[in-house]
């Protein structure tokens, strides 16, 4: 595993990859001064079904990580919480993870999402409550399965959360995930991508909502290692009050050996107030040119009043438009995860945000 | 019976090179069952009227008045307007991404009506209103306007129409690229409405064309933001064989 000196450096601020960050919010996760407790916080709600097997081990990282906090996280935890779902096994229903921060110090866990050949499962994380927290991680997809992961990101509004989902797919693999985040205060995560087999893919997607104060960011990875691979990310983000920060970044890298690669990339941000600032800087770096498509795109703008007139002019009052406009704005994402009472419960959330906005 | 009274009515709209007066004193009067054809050349002002009465916050109003059976249409909001009577049927009607039709036209009456449409009646309402447009059912569950032919994006808007049941409609150039089967479509669904109904319509066109579909009892010409010749529909006929030259040039 290749360990960058640097690693062990409390960041200053002026590191790429913390240069968007309030390091001073961050309750000490990125200070090698501060001890983080090793506290498994992840809970399973209800029963497992036959062909999942959940675990506490010690094991080591599937990955090599160049960020610091991962890097901290490691340390300090001793036994990872790992869920198996075994080959062949195709689940119905979702598998729901639950976390309810508590506010004692920094704390840091490790997760381990396994599975195995042909298996099909989606996992469901919901992150709630309050705390300051780390947290790693890291999905295995054997050749042929298919993962669907939703992260939701509920948490109150002092909240710090810093996590790393990096996901390593196997030959004809799937990995479909969609990242919502809308509550905390410090929301920073990097998830990350690398291929084990050919005819593998990774569709990221995202939807956040930041409103006074808050700074969500997102830092996507994805490395095309292997040929034949395929990624598509598409993050969407509405932006509200004062000091309100988003921070995406698209880093796609298309290795030499990575021919027939096939990659989009797109944010979009929506600016519904003065104040508010969204950050978004996709990379695409290409080492061949033997690939099907390489492609992104990132736009940042204020509602379309254009759209709020047509509505309006149907009898649609104002702020009705708006919460239709902002609904459809993330309809795009959310509508494709295609767990019925996850999409309501989503779009809940935005048109709750969105009230906070007009008071 | 219903009058939409427009009185000298000024409205400029800001440009880089500061305010522009685009129209100089517009008088007109509708009732409710009479058609009214606004038929001018490009740049003569005729939808700076049209989304003047609708309420478009791109135009300022710098004097005169426009009423509905005596309400200031000026001083209410843009929804208030569609909920006291009025439609506008767009050039351009707009793309709403991630809203259904379906989703958008449900709004849309629960909001003029002041009551969500029972679901048993309501369904066979709209599949009615579709079926009479030539308008296939999957269209419902497709994002408002985005993706639509020109032809699309007419029908729904007299789809609208039908369903809004407003007391007077303002057509906005309806007429512009559609092809003869598209625009017979829209012209019997504007009829239609009409002849279910009380309803006034300001129509406003170019071209002579629409007006074989549907027949005007008025036609007022408009050139420079005003209206300089009225007459009955014997004046589209002119029109259509001299074209604007007479108007632009005086």
């Amino acid at each position: 595993m290749s360990v960058l000196t640097t690693n062990y450096l409390t960041p200053t601020g002026r590191e790429e990859a913390w240069r968007f960050t309030p390091l001073a919010r961050l309750g000490g996760l990125h200070d090698a001064s501060v001890t983080l407790l090793d506290h498994p916080s992840l809970q399973v709600i209800g029963e497992l079904p036959t062909g999942v097997k959940l675990s506490q081990s010690v094991s080591a990282p599937l990955s090599t990580t160049d960020d610091l906090v991962t890097e901290r996280v490691r340390s300090a935890v001793s036994q990872e919480l790992v869920l198996e779902i075994a080959r062949d096994v195709e689940l119905d229903a979702p598998i729901y993870l639950h976390r309810s921060g508590v506010s004692t110090g920094p704390e840091a866990s490790r997760t381990l999402i396994k599975l195995g050949t042909h298996a099909r499962a989606t996992v469901i994380v919901e992150n709630t409550g309050g705390g300051i927290l780390a947290e790693e991680m890291e999905f295995s997809l054997d050749t042929g399965s298919h993962l669907t992961f939703v992260t939701l990101q509920e948490f109150e509004s002092d909240a710090v959360f810093l996590a790393r989902h990096h996901a390593i797919i196997g030959k004809d693999a799937q990995f479909v995930s969609t990242v919502v985040t809308i509550g905390g205060s410090v929301v920073r995560i990097l998830p990350t991508v690398e291929y084990s087999g050919q005819g593998s893919s990774a569709e990221l997607s995202g939807v956040y909502f930041a409103t006074d104060g808050q700074h969500q960011e997102h830092r996507i990875h994805v490395d095309h290692n292997f040929p034949h691979a395929k990624s598509r990310v598409n993050y969407k983000g509405a932006l509200a009050g004062n000091n309100a920060h988003s921070v995406w970044i698209g880093d796609v890298f298309i290795r030499a050996n990575a021919e027939g690669t096939d990659t989009y990339e797109l944010n979009r941000n929506l600016l519904l107030s003065d104040g508010a600032r969204a950050d978004s800087v996709p990379n695409l770096e290409i080492e061949t040119g033997e690939i099907v498509g390489a492609g992104h795109a990132s736009t940042t703008g204020r509602f379309d009043d254009e759209q709020l007139f047509y509505l309006e002019s149907r009898g649609i009052p104002a702020e009705l438009a708006r919460r239709l406009v902002i609904r459809g704005f993330f309809a795009e994402i959310v509508s494709k995860i295609g767990i019925e009472v996850i999409q309501e419960r989503i779009m809940d959330r935005i048109d709750s945000e969105l009230s906070k906005v007009g008071e | 019976m219903s009058t939409l009274e427009i009185k000298n009515l000024h409205v400029s709209v800001a440009t880089e090179e500061g305010f522009k007066e685009i129209l100089r004193g517009v008088d007109l009067t509708i009732k409710s069952g009479e058609t009214h054809a606004i038929m001018g050349p490009n740049g003569s002002g005729k939808s700076t009227l049209a989304y003047s009465i609708a309420g478009h916050p791109k135009y300022t109003i710098t004097d005169g008045s426009v009423t509905l059976d005596g309400q200031d249409v000026l001083a209410m909001s843009v929804d208030e307007r569609a909920k006291s009577g009025l439609f506008l049927a767009m050039q351009y009607p707009v793309e709403v991404p991630g809203v259904s039709v379906t989703n958008f036209l449900r709004t849309a009456v629960t909001a003029i009506r002041g009551e969500a449409p029972k679901v048993r009646t309501w369904v066979g309402e709209v599949k009615e209103a579709m079926a009479g447009l030539n308008m296939d059912p999957g269209f419902a569950e497709r994002s408002v306007n985005e993706g639509f032919s020109g032809g699309e994006k007419k029908r729904h808007e007299i789809l609208q129409l039908a369903l809004l049941k407003p007391k007077f409609a303002i057509l906005d150039e309806t007429d512009s690229g559609l092809d003869v089967d598209a625009l017979r479509i829209v012209s019997e669904g504007v009829n239609g409405v009409k002849a279910n109904s009380d309803l006034g319509v300001l129509l406003i066109t170019h071209y002579t064309r629409i007006l074989r579909y549907i027949k005007p009892d008025f036609v007022h010409v408009f050139a420079n933001g005003r209206v300089v010749e009225e007459g009955g529909p014997e004046l589209a006929d002119k029109l259509e064989e001299k074209g604007y030259a007479d108007y632009v040039n005086a």
